[in-house]
């Protein structure tokens, strides 16, 4: 058997009927020359030949792949009965297309964030490394440079290990100064991913040494080398400015190297220069990604750093004013070792499991719809298949045709599903970069359309079978089911029942779990921020580099100078500045051991780690901040160095009871400088909730933006800084030209970035919730109504079989109202037992995705009775309109029809 | 798709068929009518067949590439499909004709071994 030949049976066909052809005229021929009449002779040469039929058909069973032969005769089957209803097959076509649809975008979606590896070379083998420190109550405690090198030295897990931060860089000396973002990192980061440059090359060894480059080495991102030097490949070697420092560019990356999840993307990468000499166990601050070597385990890495960490307290010498090493060790530092890609996805896993669960609902939903219509096209075709039978089709005959039709039925759907799953990843992707992780990544590649594919197919086989099996069971009773027998459609009704039961039970836990959300998004808006009237807050981020401006003092006072001559433009009302803005991120988050005055500390134990930041004067009037107690700091406290500092109010209430009782009490940092300095508390200022809404306020100090023998520095400048500006025109361009002006004019050097308003970043911090409330919303609302649709059709078909019965009724005296009660009972019953089944789902579900729920319990109580009660008078509404119709038959019709 | 029995194979032994027609066409080409007819004469009327069911034999024999075809016409002057045997065929020929020999010898001897 060979395809060739299939594709060519017709063309033997023909060919071999020509040569019978051929045959009968030779033999006829001869007989008539051996003294036949011609008609005789004609057949006596069909007799010699025998049956032309046959002959013709054994050749082309030689030629034919049997099964393929007859499925393609079912699917042309197919497609002519679905030309004849083109109503029906569009209705299953296009439920299945959003049912299938629907599934793929958000299975596009898990793909691409969660499933597909990330896009470096044996991406399995990259961990992140972190600790925790359950000794200061702190659940992420990032790296030390001091960690990092004896991680590097005495670790046996690791191929590569490096730190890593993110930033800014100034660059000048290429046109305009631009603030570049850039990624920082330490040898052993771009070599743990294993990534190639384009160009050049990247850091080596001695590259982060101090004095290890005579100029500082940098390598540019694909993008900014075709932004900033037109794709020169001439650029390596090229110098440039960096943050006032003579650079180099050394490598370029290949066009599609993304760092992790960076958000913006990296323009430039600097290297992270540590001198081994100086460096004590302190500092904290940076992230760490290694690359495991060929078959090591998380847990195996994790009990590594276990082995290493005592190896790092003993070798390393003690910070300055630390008492002791049992500090570290009171911290009971632990690893915290995982899978990178974790580590990047982050917290958007549990939410696309839920969105997929819950699509994974409304494809159940949608195949019962169709199961449904399947159904009523069957009854219609009864007699068909009646007819059928008696003339000897096969039962499995039929059944695979049925099965063909669904098959075709739910491939087209597939088809139409996966054009609007392309259309929803694109939306998806336009707009979700503020709520998931590795948007780039997902895409509508073949395994998502292979899902798609398969989903058609078990769609086909879900609601294919029931009619395949239904048909057949009509052999059971040949003809005899054409006529109008009511008692055959009993089993049939009770099939439909179910299929009801089933499409309100998951309508129900859609209702519930888009209802939770929708209380959580209200939580959400009820959060008092600390902060106010969001849309009209513009920020902007700039930074005075040591190398533009060295004295601290002058510094400062330049930002105090853009202050006030922003201060003065039209529509300002307020600005201000601080080292942070709420919601900016965690890159941003800076903490620090805060000792209180007055307060012993055991030996070598160390007070809890506090978040702070530094503001300027005016900040919490400008961002909206209450002050509780007390003032804030003013200009003349921060250059007269005065000894100041405002703390939030559940810092003042957890550790003196009460605001007012705060004030006036001392606080130090655990500080690096030679003599702890107190600084007084002069205002409490009201809680904010710095992270996202979701998250508590965390307790916080605030210093001023400068301040002797501070951070280890004689004087402390806060250089990079984020304005606070309150005007009605925030986000307008006019605003942010003028801000620009403002800053230049002050300094043309002085890079401006991240102009945003801090709406942008309020909504951010919904953005998730926001996202799966739509999304959940979409489902629920097309779950109740494919579920109404189910309730109507059911309570409307049995009108329609019981038309007779209720003529008899009406003749017999029964009253309309008393029907149309009998009907709405009838669907009013159905929606009870879906509804108890769907309470017990819902409940189970709700506990399921409750790390996507805020202020609001899995098991709502309200949420649940207002979806109970959405659902039942839906409910009611669908089965009293087929009911109102029963009650307005006309009895004597009813009896003499058909 | 069942494949039904042709009438002249279940009259001839199995395989002998292909055989036949591949001996007639040793002395040149020829079209169907001419091969049933020859098939017949060359028995001496012994293998009565229904000509048509030679047709799917020279259909297999034209798909193993044994036999080739070309149009033609006939002696009587008509268009008529023309088979002739490919050097992969007459190697066929040779094998199969050497097999039966070797199996009506040893049949032969079953049936009567006496003679020998």
């Amino acid at each position: 058997m060979s395809w060739r030949r299939f594709f060519r049976r017709t063309f033997w066909d023909r060919e071999r009927s020509e040569e019978l052809r051929s045959y009968l005229e030779i033999e006829t021929a001869e007989n008539i020359e051996r003294g036949m009449s011609p008609e005789e002779a004609r057949r006596a040469a069909h007799i010699k030949l025998g049956n032309t039929v046959r002959i013709r058909e054994e050749i082309h069973g030689m030629n034919t792949i049997g099964l393929l032969d007859a499925l393609g005769r079912d699917v042309s089957f197919a497609v002519r009965g679905m030309r004849r209803r083109p109503g029906f097959a569009l209705a299953v076509v296009l439920t299945l297309a959003i049912g299938i649809g629907a599934n793929t975008a958000i299975f596009g979606v898990v793909h691409g964030v969660l499933i597909k590896p990330l896009p470096y070379p044996n991406a399995d083998e990259l961990v992140s490394v972190e600790h925790v420190a359950p000794g200061l109550n702190l659940d992420e405690l990032r790296m030390s440079p001091s960690q990092y090198f004896t991680y590097r030295e005495e670790g046996r897990v690791f191929q590569h290990i490096g730190l890593w931060g993110d930033g800014g860089q100034t660059i000048t000396g290429l046109g305009d100064p631009e603030q570049a973002r850039a990624l920082f990192v330490t040898y052993g980061v771009l070599e743990a991913l294993g990534v190639q440059p384009q160009l050049g090359r990247i850091f080596r060894e001695t590259d982060t040494r101090p004095g290890g480059a005579a100029l500082t080495p940098v390598v540019l991102t694909h993008a900014y080398w075709q932004r900033r030097f037109g794709g020169d490949r001439l650029v390596i070697g090229r110098r440039l400015t960096m943050d006032s420092r003579p650079a180099e560019v050394v490598g370029v990356m290949p066009e599609g190297f993304r760092f992790l999840d960076m958000e913006p993307a990296a323009e430039v990468i600097s290297p992270i220069v540590l001198d081994r000499n100086t460096l004590t166990l302190d500092g904290f601050g940076f992230r760490s990604l290694a690359r495991l070597k060929p078959g090591v385990t998380v847990a195996a890495a994790n009990a590594d750093i276990a082995r290493m960490l005592p190896i790092w307290v003993g070798a390393w010498p003690v910070p300055p004013n630390t008492a002791g090493r049992q500090v570290y060790e009171n911290w009971r530092i632990a690893p915290v070792v995982q899978p990178l890609k974790d580590d990047v996805v982050g917290g958007a896993g549990d939410m696309l499991w839920v969105l997929m669960g819950t699509m994974g609902a409304v494809w159940l939903i949608t195949c019962a719809n169709v199961v449904n219509l399947m159904l009523v096209r069957s009854e219609s075709r009864r007699p068909e298949f009646a007819v059928r039978a008696a003339l000897g089709a096969r039962r499995g005959q039929v059944a695979r045709e049925s099965w063909v039709e669904s098959l075709v039925l739910s491939l087209a759907g597939g088809a139409l599903g996966m054009a609007l799953a392309y259309a929803g990843l694109k939306v998806v992707v336009a707009t979700a970069p503020l709520t998931l992780p590795r948007v780039e990544d997902i895409s509508l590649d073949t395994r998502v359309i292979a899902f798609a594919f398969a989903v058609s197919l078990v769609s086909s086989i879900l609601f294919g079978s029931v009619p395949a099996l239904k048909h057949a069971a009509q052999y059971s009773r040949p003809l005899g089911g054409a006529a109008r027998g009511a008692s055959a459609s009993r089993e049939r009704q009770r099939t439909r029942n179910t299929l009801v039961v089933v499409q309100v039970a998951l309508a129900l836990v859609l209702l519930v779990s888009s209802g939770l959300m929708i209380r959580t998004f209200q939580a959400l808006q009820n959060v008092q921020p600390g902060f106010a009237a969001t849309a009209e807050l513009q920020t902007a981020r700039i930074w005075v580099p040591p190398q533009l401006v060295p004295d601290p003092e002058r510094a400062t006072r330049m930002q105090h100078e853009i202050l006030e001559k922003i201060a003065v433009l039209p529509g300002v009302t307020a600005a201000a500045f601080a080292s942070a803005v709420p919601m900016e991120g965690p890159l941003r988050v800076a903490t620090q051991v805060i000792f209180v005055d007055g307060r012993s500390y055991a030996p070598g134990m160390t007070p809890p780690v506090r978040r702070m930041k530094t503001v300027s004067p005016g900040y919490f009037g400008a961002i909206g901040t209450q002050m509780i107690a007390g003032r804030d700091i003013t200009w003349n406290d921060i250059y007269g160095h005065a000894k100041v500092a405002i703390v939030s109010e559940n810092f003042a209430r957890e550790v003196w009871g009460s605001p007012a009782a705060a004030l006036g009490q001392r606080i130090r940092e655990q500080a690096p400088s030679p003599a702890p300095v107190w600084r007084e508390i002069v205002g409490i200022a009201e809680d904010v909730h710095e992270d996202s809404l979701d998250q508590a306020a965390p307790p916080m100090v605030y210093w001023p933006v400068m301040m002797d023998n501070f951070w280890g520095a004689p004087m402390f400048a806060t250089r990079a800084i984020n304005l606070v500006i309150r005007s009605e025109r925030a986000g307008t361009v006019g605003l942010v030209s003028g801000v620009r002006t403002a800053i230049t004019s002050v300094n043309p050097n002085m890079p401006v970035f991240l102009l945003r308003t801090m709406k942008d970043l309020y909504d951010q911090s919904v953005a998730r919730a926001s996202f799966a409330l739509v999304m959940l919303g979409i489902a629920a609302v097309m779950a109740l109504a494919l579920g109404v649709i189910g309730i109507y059709g059911v309570i409307a078909y049995v009108v329609s079989q019981r038309s007779r019965e209720i003529g008899i009724r009406l003749a017999l005296g029964a009253k309309p109202a008393e029907l149309k009660r009998m009907f709405v009972r009838q669907g009013l019953q159905l929606t009870a037992v879906g509804a108890v089944l769907g309470l017990i789902a819902a409940a189970a579900f709700a506990r399921w995705m409750s790390s996507l729920l805020f202020g609001v319990e899995p098991l709502d109580l309200p949420t649940y009775a207002a979806v109970l009660g959405v659902l039942g008078a839906s409910a009611a509404l669908a089965s009293y309109a087929p009911a109102r119709r029963a009650a307005t038959i006309d009895p004597f019709r009813s009896l003499t029809a058909d | 798709m069942p494949r039904r029995e042709s009438p002249l194979q279940s009259e001839t032994p199995q395989g002998t068929l292909d055989m036949l027609v591949l001996r007639v066409l040793v002395v040149g080409p020829a079209h169907g009518h001419t091969i049933a007819h020859a098939i017949e004469r060359g028995s001496e009327d012994v293998l009565q067949i229904e000509h048509g069911s030679l047709y799917p034999a020279l259909h297999r024999l034209e798909n193993r590439g044994w036999i080739a075809s070309f149009w033609g016409t006939s002696d009587n002057n008509r268009k008529a499909k023309y088979y002739r045997l490919t050097p992969t065929g007459r190697k066929q020929l040779v094998a199969q004709t050497t097999r039966w020999a070797e199996l009506v010898r040893a049949i032969g001897r079953i049936l009567s071994p006496s003679t020998e």
